[in-house]
């Protein structure tokens, strides 16, 4: 092309020695990998620490039951991870888990239509669809209030977290629906086997988890879908003008997030054969805490379903762990929140670690050709 | 200017090195601050000039080598203590707080109080005012800064920086928001502090302007200073050739003298003030580019420009007018048809607009052209890839790898992953808004260079810049706009820099000078 374009270092310029600056570098890279790779060292940590207090702990039996608790808040994460990827919070996810629970406890136990003095009994998956539509619907309320009014998410979701919370009391009039095993006569049994039932000797909710587990996995990393969702988190701006459907991104994460909820409705009320109008309560922080510790940003455009998995993983095993140990559920509740704020602290660093290698990078590639082996100078 | 006592140094650096990481930002500078002159630092993005600045002004501490002011050695341990001894720094990026008015960024952090309990609002109001008069500047102290368009903001960050009453006073990049008339308010001010006996450092990427105002030029490269000298004595020749260590000639890419069919035609475009919808930004504004052509959108600040390009990319609503892309109108279209259609922006604000800076390189590349590389429902991973490496590639970005962070890359390598991802997406006309900015000289003749290539290949383009240098080496036609209109074309092969400059309302013509220029900025 040109003459200046060529080579910008100039060539009898004092080099500091490619040596050196890996020698530098390679001391950060234990500490980075350390850092990196802390929820699967912490969930190391734990399983190791309450095996030796607990003889009972790595029993195949408690592994299953503690799997199967994981299993509801990891599905509630993997929703909550699109959500957060793009930059927002689905508060609601909580309360949507009540709501679609109690719908299906509605139906179960038979639908009074009153003009018509009929009562329906839907088969039971008629209850699962209709049960997931409403989850659905919850996640394309927040879209809408997100994108077409502009409501920020922690608001509109927060909202959603009440209305959804107040629609299940309301269907229920506050009570319990305790039989939604339903009545061979009528046609619509088996809603129970969903959450309780076992395949292959493992429970059916951690069959879900995986399922839900790999087509999240699929959908961020080989759909162009997945690929908008970080870009949109990443940077709006700069995703909008690349033309990426910004809006209907955001519309689409949190139907995601709504049918997660929803999921995990299903799965625990069909286990427990009851639909309560409280249940879920407070579900929308344990997911939070588990995509954070997986080491999601808060703003938007990182994270990964691994590290969801490993962080719903950490939260679970912890919360029965310290059950099984015998310590009191008000240090439990202190443990936890200490571990999450740990998580973290540890993320803030190892961005830090990043962004200064990042930078250092940047003003060698400025003046080196390829690899960082010429004069190297930092950004201003 | 230079006066007998101009010569004192106030502040002098002695064998200044800085190391981070593995990497010397400064290799063992020798650096003199003198009273009442102004001290301009040339170099590329990366030669040391801001990592320098930061020393000086207790931003960072130097890995080796002292300090000394008034021929004291001296520690500045952090900015309050540099600040406190006299030394202020307008930073480059802009580090006011939004939700606060002028006053209260003003006297951020050093509130007049009464009795050291309550704040004197009454006398910051006045001071502020005092302040921004002298810079010019019609604006109420109590207006909120997130209201305050980015040439304002600029000049509220220097009316801080002046406040502080330094005896040392920093410019990073001062005037990169700034509309000429406002340029001229602040040399003006410059002047003036100078003349009182303060000294001055000034950075700057817009080497004309930098020379205008200097007195002495100290040019860096690669982390060490490589050549000074008194103003008078030096032209832009010899700190380009001393900034990149030989000769600027070449800068020029080739140009091609026959042009193709129209590919993109404006008839009558208006478009609204995106920030005051009552006022136009463009005004009935026509405009044809043919395929093979480089047309240069020339006008200050607020003259249009980013707002017309703005709206042909679908980022902001046409008004009225048609657009036609090689025959084909465009009016609802979205960003993402309007990029089927082969119209595309490189947008002016590489880190807002331009980039996710959370993605790869690759990532950052194929985002635009992405649904190319769908088979089946799904992303072709190889399909991608091979896109990516031929980008990477085509535009020549340095990179260890596609897969490495896009915060990894030097700002003129940012800029060719923005261009090579709108070169992806096969487009028929390219628009790019000031493609030079905040990028070095090197990277500037292979941006520019670039472009020159494409419209070989047929491509229609559209550029702005304010850059009087660019506008006339880089363009087969040069447009200038100003208040929302086309008011010139200009030949810039016959063509000079006053002539594109007066007809911008830039410079006033010497017969009929006065303020006329002020209206031109927005």
């Amino acid at each position: 092309m040109t003459a200046v374009d060529t080579q910008t270092t100039a060539p009898g310029s004092p080099s500091p020695g490619p040596g050196r600056a890996r020698t530098g570098m390679r001391s950060v890279d234990i500490g980075a990998v350390l850092l990196e790779g802390r929820a699967f060292i912490a969930l190391a940590v734990l399983i190791v620490v309450f095996a030796l207090l607990s003889d009972s702990f790595l029993s195949v039996n408690n592994l299953i039951t503690m799997t199967k608790h994981v299993a509801y808040n990891a599905i509630l994460a993997l929703g909550m991870l699109f959500v957060i990827l793009k930059g927002g919070i689905d508060l609601s996810v909580g309360s949507t888990v009540g709501l679609s629970g109690i719908i299906a406890g509605v139906l179960l136990e038979g639908l009074q239509i009153e003009s018509f003095d009929v009562v329906l009994y839907p088969a039971v998956w008629v209850v699962v669809l209709a049960s997931l539509a409403i989850g659905t619907l919850v996640g394309f309320i927040n879209g809408i209030l997100v994108t077409r009014f502009n409501v920020a998410p922690f608001i509109a979701t927060l909202g959603m977290l009440y209305v959804a919370r107040g629609a299940a009391l309301l269907i229920s009039n506050g009570t319990t629906y305790p039989r939604l095993g339903g009545d061979p006569a009528l046609g619509n049994t088996g809603f129970g086997f969903i959450g309780g039932g076992r395949l292959l000797g493992v429970p059916n909710g951690i069959w879900i988890m995986i399922v839900f587990a790999l087509v999240a996995m699929f959908v961020l990393r080989k759909t162009p879908f997945g690929r908008w969702v970080y870009a949109t988190g990443g940077n709006e701006r700069a995703a909008e003008l690349a033309g990426v459907p910004v809006r209907n991104v955001k519309l689409w994460v949190y139907m995601i997030s709504g049918f997660c909820a929803a999921t995990a409705g299903i799965i625990l009320t069909s286990e427990l054969t009851s639909a309560a109008p409280q249940l879920g309560e407070s579900f929308e922080l344990n997911a939070i805490a588990a995509v954070v510790i997986g080491g999601a940003a808060l703003t938007g455009g990182r994270g990964n379903v691994r590290g969801v998995l490993l962080g719903a993983f950490v939260i679970g095993f912890l919360s029965d762990g310290l059950v099984i140990v015998g310590v009191s559920t008000f240090w439990q509740i202190l443990i936890k929140g200490a571990v999450i704020v740990l998580a973290v602290m540890l993320d803030q660093a190892q961005q830090r670690i990043q962004r200064n290698k990042n930078a250092a990078l940047a003003a060698a590639s400025k003046s080196a050709p390829k690899k960082d082996s010429d004069t190297a100078v930092p950004a201003p | 200017m230079t006066t007998a006592a101009a010569t004192d140094v106030v502040m002098r650096a002695v064998g200044i090195t800085k190391v981070y990481g593995g990497t010397h930002a400064l290799k063992g500078v020798d650096f003199e601050v003198r009273r009442g002159m102004v001290t301009v630092l040339f170099g590329e993005n990366g030669a040391g000039k801001s990592t320098l600045m930061k020393i000086l002004s207790g931003v960072e501490t130097p890995t080796s080598g002292r300090l000394e002011l008034d021929g004291e050695p001296v520690t500045l341990r952090n900015t309050v203590d540099a600040s406190n001894r006299g030394i202020a720094i307008i930073h480059q990026e802009l580090s006011l707080a939004p939700n606060l008015s002028v006053r209260d960024n003003i006297f951020m952090g050093r509130e007049t109080t009464k009795g050291g309990l309550l704040v004197d609002y009454k006398s910051e109001n006045a001071e502020t005012s005092r302040l921004l008069e002298h810079l010019e500047e019609e604006l109420s102290p109590k207006t909120l800064v997130a209201d305050l368009r980015l040439g304002q903001q600029q000049v509220v960050e220097i009316a801080r920086a002046l406040a502080g009453n330094a005896r040392v006073l920093i410019m990073d990049e001062p005037t990169s928001a700034l509309s000429g008339s406002e340029v001229e308010v602040l040399f003006r001010v410059i002047r003036e502090l100078t003349a009182a006996g303060v000294a001055i450092v000034y950075i700057s990427h817009h080497l004309e302007e930098a020379l205008e105002i200097a007195d002495r030029a100290v040019v860096f490269r690669d982390g060490a200073l490589v050549a000074e000298a008194d103003a008078a004595d030096i032209d832009i020749e010899w700190i380009i050739s001393n900034m990149v260590g030989r000769s600027a000639e070449g800068l020029a890419p080739d140009l091609l003298d026959e042009f193709g069919e129209p590919a993109l035609e404006l008839r009558d475009i208006t478009i609204a003030d995106p920030s005051n919808p009552s006022r136009l930004s463009v005004d009935r504004l026509s405009l044809t580019v043919r395929a093979g052509e480089i047309v240069c959108l020339y006008g200050l600040m607020g003259a249009g420009r980013t707002e017309l390009l703005e709206a042909l990319a679908g980022r902001l609503p046409i008004q009225s007018g048609t657009v036609t892309v090689k025959g084909t109108p465009i009016a609802k279209q979205s960003i993402a048809e309007r990029i089927q259609l082969g119209l595309a922006l490189v947008p002016e604000d590489r880190q807002r607009d331009g980039l996710v800076q959370t993605m790869s390189v690759g990532e950052n590349m194929s985002l635009a052209s992405l649904l190319s590389y769908v088979k089946r429902m799904l992303l072709s991973g190889k399909a991608e890839r091979t896109a990516v490496d031929g980008g990477v590639k085509d535009v020549r970005v340095k990179t260890s790898s596609p897969s490495a962070s896009i915060t990894s890359l030097s700002g003129g390598n940012q800029q060719k992953v923005v261009i090579g991802k709108v070169l992806l997406t096969d487009p028929q006309v390219l628009l790019l808004d000031e493609p030079s900015r905040g990028i070095d000289v090197g990277a500037k003749a292979e941006i520019f260079g670039l472009m020159a290539r494409e419209a070989r290949r047929g491509l229609a383009v559209l550029f702005a810049t304010s850059e009087v240098g660019e506008a006339l080496t880089t363009a087969n036609r040069v447009v200038v706009m100003s208040k929302g209109r086309i008011v010139r074309e200009i030949d810039p092969r016959t063509s000079n820099r006053e002539e594109l400059m007066v007809a911008s309302g830039e410079a006033v013509h010497e017969a009929d000078a006065g303020h006329e220029t002020e209206g031109g900025q927005r």
